[in-house]
């Protein structure tokens, strides 16, 4: 199991805030892939563009990165602060 | 590089955190101020509220990697930032930079730098809320990411 927190407009266009998934080993571009196969409002919400970055327990880091099981992953818009 | 970093719904003390760097940074012979405040709103409609929104345990560590990257460029002596979060009204002031270091250009260079890098990198999200009741996400700027890119390394 992962647990998935969603942040910014992501939570309001999933209409959530967060979850937790049956998950065994796999990428964070494997779990993206996944989420946007639920239907097209996950497609279009998590379509190329819309997701800025995936974070796994609590790291920052840019592109592909291991989602172990168990793991904590917040999936971010494009950010806006400053 | 000393550095302080925090992420909080209070205001801040440009004054108080100037000394507190001032008295970390003694060799410093300049420190420039950046102080961001909430616009009242870009379009006809007047902005009622600006509300931050963050990644707890994450934002921070963020910023650090940030001013670390920036003291790797430039000559620092110290450096401060505070990003408030939560709801915030028009003219309130949303984010402070200080940046301490024995000459000028490396202060203001890294200051830009901050700013430019805390607006597309740190993990905030500005929703707004608008004097005839509606609201929406702020987008991200292709200024920003524009400004941004000028500091990346080939």
């Amino acid at each position: 199991m992962i647990r998935i927190l969603y942040f910014g407009r992501l939570r309001e266009d999933l209409a959530m805030r967060e979850e937790t998934l049956d998950w065994q080993e796999g990428d964070s571009e494997a779990l993206i892939a996944r989420l946007r196969s639920r239907g097209p409002e996950w497609a279009e919400a998590l379509a190329p563009g819309r997701v800025f970055r995936v974070v796994v327990d609590r790291v920052m880091v840019r592109g592909a990165q291991p989602v172990p099981d168990g793991a904590e992953v917040g999936i971010l818009p494009p950010v806006t602060g400053g | 590089m000393w550095s302080e970093i925090r992420v909080q719904p209070a205001p801040f003390d440009p004054a108080g955190e100037e000394a507190r760097l001032r008295a970390q940074a003694p060799d410093a012979g300049a420190l420039v101020t950046f102080q961001g405040m909430v616009r009242g709103g870009d379009g006809p409609v007047a902005l009622s509220s600006l509300t931050l929104e963050h990644y707890p345990g994450v934002t921070e560590g963020e910023i650090a990697a940030i001013a670390a990257e920036a003291a790797r460029r430039w000559p620092l002596l110290g450096a401060v930032v505070v990003h408030r979060v939560g709801r915030l009204l028009p003219g309130e002031p949303i984010v402070l930079v200080q940046v301490a270091a024995r000459h000028r250009a490396a202060a203001f260079a890294a200051a830009e730098f901050l700013m430019d890098y805390l607006k597309t990198r740190a993990p905030f999200w500005k929703h707004e809320a608008f004097a005839d009741g509606s609201a929406r996400w702020v987008a991200a700027h292709d200024a920003d990411a524009l400004r941004a890119a000028r500091w990346e390394r080939p």
